[in-house]
């Protein structure tokens, strides 16, 4: 049905041994469903407006967030205010391309980005990978409005394993 | 990279490390799980629920729920990739607050319109909306119901809700919210080329030595596009990219030729360009003379709004002939776009001289493959049909056109704008392939294809979307359902045209939603709703590729599919609850028949044995109802269009491939229309033949720049543009619920240019008001955001239920496709 390339191999095994615990959502808060809709709007009435919060600030701590499966393209933990990245300049590649990582410490960009659109390697990262900011985004500091049941393949395949042993 | 970061960087992982030691490291970190039986995932095709784009993506599912996406390596579209919402959507429907049953405004265990909404079963739910769509029929007739859908609707779905509008309750008053987005479009390809849909394809993409953006922000707007544009741009590097705009945007990050226009003077530069190529010879005159006509258009057409309105009062031409034209010659033409010099429209758009040649330059030399793209900012346009038809003039007068790489592309906002609004035909004027209802010809093949008496479409065109609210505000539209959009915050100045016919005490509201929406919010009964890959559906692209996918996860239970909820209703009316005598007499057979018999289980909707759905297969709607009903959907949809150069491949390929490209011929797909050697349809010798008119000629139009609907004065002295963002899709009611992307765009706020925030003492992050004639809007000003506008004009998405900036915009809309210019109203902002 479907191949699993390289990176998706890789990152499965590092996903599998991370101890992350996926728990982005855990204080969100636990809206009423029926009495309260339109969660998105506090159930404010539509002639009505609540007033804005202020702008939340960009995450910057520089800790990586845990994947929620293994080919999600990693948020950025740090602010990128003022970086260019342009026809002329790419300033994220400045720390995480290949040759720069033993001095940033910073994460290499995935194997993938330097594939082409059919698969060939390149000796450089692709140019059809070259705005990072269309898959990788930072995180602000504001609270989800909703909280979000996704159950990561993890926690299901810990499920199996435990309740294999139990029986 | 200093060294001062990195020591930052080493001591916060430092301590952030010994932070979470303790919490999670022993516990899992002892071993790896390698069991193929426990690792293994079910991975499936499907198309993206988001843009227009039309990617295909995996999707990964492990015990009933989806755990992963990514992009399809497989296909052609996005080979592998996805942008930051595509690779997030294994999380749109796992909101905490999905929908799970019917909820009816109630006092005292009864409807009432100011009660509260209270869980009824899908049994109630369907008994209310009986009564209420019986009692507008019998009080004032088919007219008094309405449907509001979606080019987010898959095929079947949209394909079953006309069926159910236009011949079972026989009223027109079914249009999709594409008549926001893509109206113009479609306007323009039926006026240019008299068939619609663009005439070329994504492989343009690799085969172009010049990009035009009209007003397009593909990189937010279509990643993925984006991402080939860039592709070509920077590994060829005699390729040049401009982009022109009302404001900055991140598309300029690969402009080689950057341009800021006053709004509406975009008209104007398409004008200076076609009399660019005339005065420096370069007209291909060879393809001029064999394939195009030359027509000059009616002028002062209005702008869409209320009759008493004074522009409208104001116009003269506003009126029945607005859409008219009359045939000219190459002269005459010339003549008319002569007055559009570079002086003059440099002055009139602000762009400078040097810039506007340098476009037009790169359109007039022969040797350069050109594709234009555009989306919303030419559509959403009071002369949105008029920027269609002056755009293709550019790209006929050289011939570049329907070859790889020369390509007047109009790109689609929704991921079935095109497959199911205009190929389906879910207009209030139109039927599956491009015909329309007031043609008795098309009237005659849609009541043949669907076995039902001559005379049960209505002929006359239906209350397209904004006329749909108006007609709710003024007690015409009594009994109205929308579904798979969220209308109360995309819809036009909402607080004066929208809201109140929502509310209004003679009206029933229904809202189908996988979620509480802000239309759900006003509603008075809404229905839960599957999502995307609870069910099984197909999505029609920009580049006109038919997608497919199974269904692979159940809905949470209690929720239904769009397409069940349409086809279940059906099943509460017989024919002659609907139909009156006369019409019955034609065919006295169907007395006594539902609906749901007569329109699909006893149609050839319903002639797919439940046997050909692949046992290990989910399919909710089909087990159901009893036989493979989204098979039989297509197929009957499909017939309307085959030989007819619609051409759809058998339902059961589609499953198999990663889409494919109308007219599918003898199998094959056709990559660029109107081309011979490349699209089937052609007249052998002909080179090129645009069949969609009767002479073979696509037209040229003469069209003036006329000013818009509403400028800044002194009152409200900036213009307002809305628009979407990277991170949301629409109005955010799925992608607001996956926590990463709500983190990174949570909040819509005002982009403004930082001289106008000084102007009036404000600074980032101040709480501030728009307010325009018709409402208002709260939020903070961002002045050093992606999106950097000039002085004078303001750009504030729509994407934020919180925060309704469509409370301020204007419904003025093209007199022409009906579709509101979202781009274009004045304002002025305070500090609250």
């Amino acid at each position: 049905m479907k191949n699993l390339n390289l990176a998706a191999i890789a990152s499965l095994l590092v996903l599998a041994v991370s101890p992350i615990m996926y728990s982005l959502n855990a204080n969100a808060a636990d809206k009423e469903t029926v009495n309260s809709v339109a969660t998105l709007r506090d159930a404010t009435p539509i002639d009505v407006q609540k007033e804005p919060n202020i702008i939340p600030k960009v995450i910057n701590k520089d800790i990586k967030q845990g994947r929620n499966y293994p080919m999600q393209p990693p948020v950025i933990p740090h602010t990128t205010r003022s970086y260019e990245v342009n026809k002329n300049n790419n300033k994220c590649m400045s720390c995480h391309s290949r040759h720069r990582t033993e001095k940033s410490q910073a994460p290499m960009v995935s194997v993938t980005h330097y594939m082409d659109r059919d698969g060939n390697f390149l000796a450089e990262v692709s140019p059809r990978r070259y705005f990072c900011n269309q898959c990788h985004v930072t995180q602000l500091d504001a609270e989800p409005l909703v909280e979000n049941t996704f159950v990561d393949m993890h926690t299901l395949m810990k499920q199996k394993t435990t309740s294999a042993k139990e029986h | 990279m200093t060294i001062n970061r990195r020591e930052f960087i080493k001591a916060n992982a430092i301590a952030a490390a010994a932070a979470v030691a303790g919490v999670s490291v022993p516990a899992v970190a002892s071993n790896l799980i390698t069991s193929s039986d426990i690792t293994k995932l079910k991975w499936d095709k499907a198309a993206c629920r988001f843009c227009g784009t039309g990617c295909s993506v995996n999707v990964g599912v492990m015990d009933g729920k989806v755990v992963a996406t990514h992009g399809d390596i497989k296909s052609p579209v996005n080979k592998g990739l996805s942008c930051v919402k595509g690779y997030f959507l294994s999380k749109i429907m796992y909101g905490k607050d999905r929908l799970t049953t019917p909820l009816l405004r109630m006092t005292n265990g009864k409807y009432d319109k100011e009660g509260e909404f209270t869980p009824i079963s899908w049994d109630q739910a369907f008994n209310v909306m009986a009564e209420k769509a019986n009692d507008a029929l019998k009080k004032d007739g088919p007219e008094a119901l309405g449907m509001f859908g979606s080019g987010q609707w898959t095929v079947q779905e949209g394909y079953a809700a006309v069926k159910l509008m236009k011949a079972g309750f026989r009223t027109n008053n079914i249009d999709p919210n594409a008549r926001h987005c893509m109206a113009s479009a479609v306007g323009g390809f039926m006026r240019t080329f008299g068939i619609d849909e663009p005439m070329g394809c994504y492989d343009d993409l690799e085969a172009a030595d010049a990009f035009v953006l009209w007003g397009s922000n593909m990189a937010e707007m279509h990643p993925i596009l984006w991402t080939r544009l860039t592709d070509r741009r920077l590994s060829a590097p005699h390729v040049k990219v401009a982009v022109l705009s009302t404001f900055e945007h991140r598309s300029f990050d690969l402009a080689d030729n950057g341009m800021i226009f006053t709004p509406q003077t975009d008209l104007a530069i398409l004008n200076y360009i076609a009399n660019y190529i005339i005065q420096t010879g370069r007209v291909n005159k060879d393809f001029v003379s064999k394939h195009t006509n030359f027509r000059l258009g009616e002028t002062d057409i209005g702008y869409g709004l209320r009759p008493e309105h004074p522009l409208e009062q104001k116009a003269k031409n506003n009126g029945k002939t607005k859409g008219s034209s009359t045939p000219i010659d190459f002269d005459e033409y010339a003549k008319f776009v002569s007055t559009y010099t570079v002086e003059s429209v440099s002055k009139l758009s602000g762009v400078p001289e040097h810039k506007l040649k340098e476009l037009a330059e790169m359109y007039a030399d022969p040797k350069i493959k050109v594709t234009s793209f555009w989306t919303m900012g030419f559509n959403q346009h009071t002369r949105g049909v008029w920027a269609n038809n002056l755009v293709y003039n550019i790209h006929l007068l050289t011939g570049k056109i329907s070859t790889p790489g020369n390509s007047p592309f109009s790109l689609t906002g929704q991921p079935s704008a095109c497959g199911t609004a205009r190929e389906v035909g879910t207009f209030s004027h139109r039927l599956p392939a491009d015909m329309v209802v007031k043609n008795p010809k098309h009237r005659a093949i849609a009541e043949k294809i669907w076995d039902l008496p001559e005379g049960t479409i209505p002929a006359k065109p239906g209350y397209h979307a904004v006329l749909q609210n108006r007609m709710l505000k003024d007690g015409k539209l009594n009994f109205y359902w929308v579904q798979c959009n969220n209308n109360m915050q995309a819809a036009a100045n909402i607080n004066e045209e929208v809201y109140p016919g929502y509310r209004n005490p003679k009206n029933f509201i229904v809202v189908s939603d996988p979620y509480p929406t802000v239309t759900a919010q006003a509603a008075d009964l809404i229905l839960p709703t599957a999502m995307w890959v609870e069910k099984e559906g197909m999505y029609g692209n920009a580049e006109r590729r038919t997608q497919s996918w199974y269904q692979m996860v159940e809905a949470p239970e209690g929720a239904k599919s769009d397409m069940w909820q349409v086809v279940e209703f059906s099943k509460r009316f017989k024919v002659e609850d609907v139909w009156p005598e006369e019409l019955i007499a034609k065919k006295p057979e169907v007395r006594g028949k539902t609906l749901f018999d007569v329109l699909y289980k006893d149609a050839s909707v319903g002639k797919f044995p439940l046997s050909e759905i692949p046992e290990d297969r989910l399919n909710d709607e089909s087990r159901d109802f009893g036989f493979y009903i989204q098979k039989g959907l297509f197929e009957e949809y499909a017939s309307f269009g085959r030989g007819h150069a619609h051409d759809l491949a058998p339902y059961d390929r589609y499953h198999k491939e990663r889409g494919l490209r109308w007219p599918v011929v003898n199998g094959k797909e056709t990559k660029w229309r109107f081309k011979e050697g490349s699209d089937p349809y052609c007249k052998p010798g002909s080179g090129w033949d645009f069949y969609g008119k009767p002479d073979g000629r696509a037209v040229i139009f003469a069209l003036p720049y006329e000013p818009a609907a509403e400028s800044p004065d002194e009152e409200y002295d900036l213009w307002l543009s809305t628009g979407r963002v990277l991170e949301h899709w629409h109005s955010g009611s799925m992608t607001q619920r996956v926590p990463e992307l709500y983190k990174a765009m949570p909040d819509a706020l005002v982009y403004m240019h930082p001289d106008d925030a000084k102007k009036r003492n404000m600074r980032r992050g101040d709480l501030v008001k728009l307010i325009s004639r018709r409402g208002e809007v709260q939020t903070r000003v961002e002045t050093r955001g992606r999106n950097k506008p000039p002085i004078g004009l303001v750009y504030m998405p729509w994407f934020d239920a919180s925060r309704l900036v469509n409370k301020v915009t204007l419904d003025a809309t093209d007199p022409l496709s009906k579709e509101t210019d979202y781009k274009k109203c004045a304002i002025k902002i305070v500090k609250v």
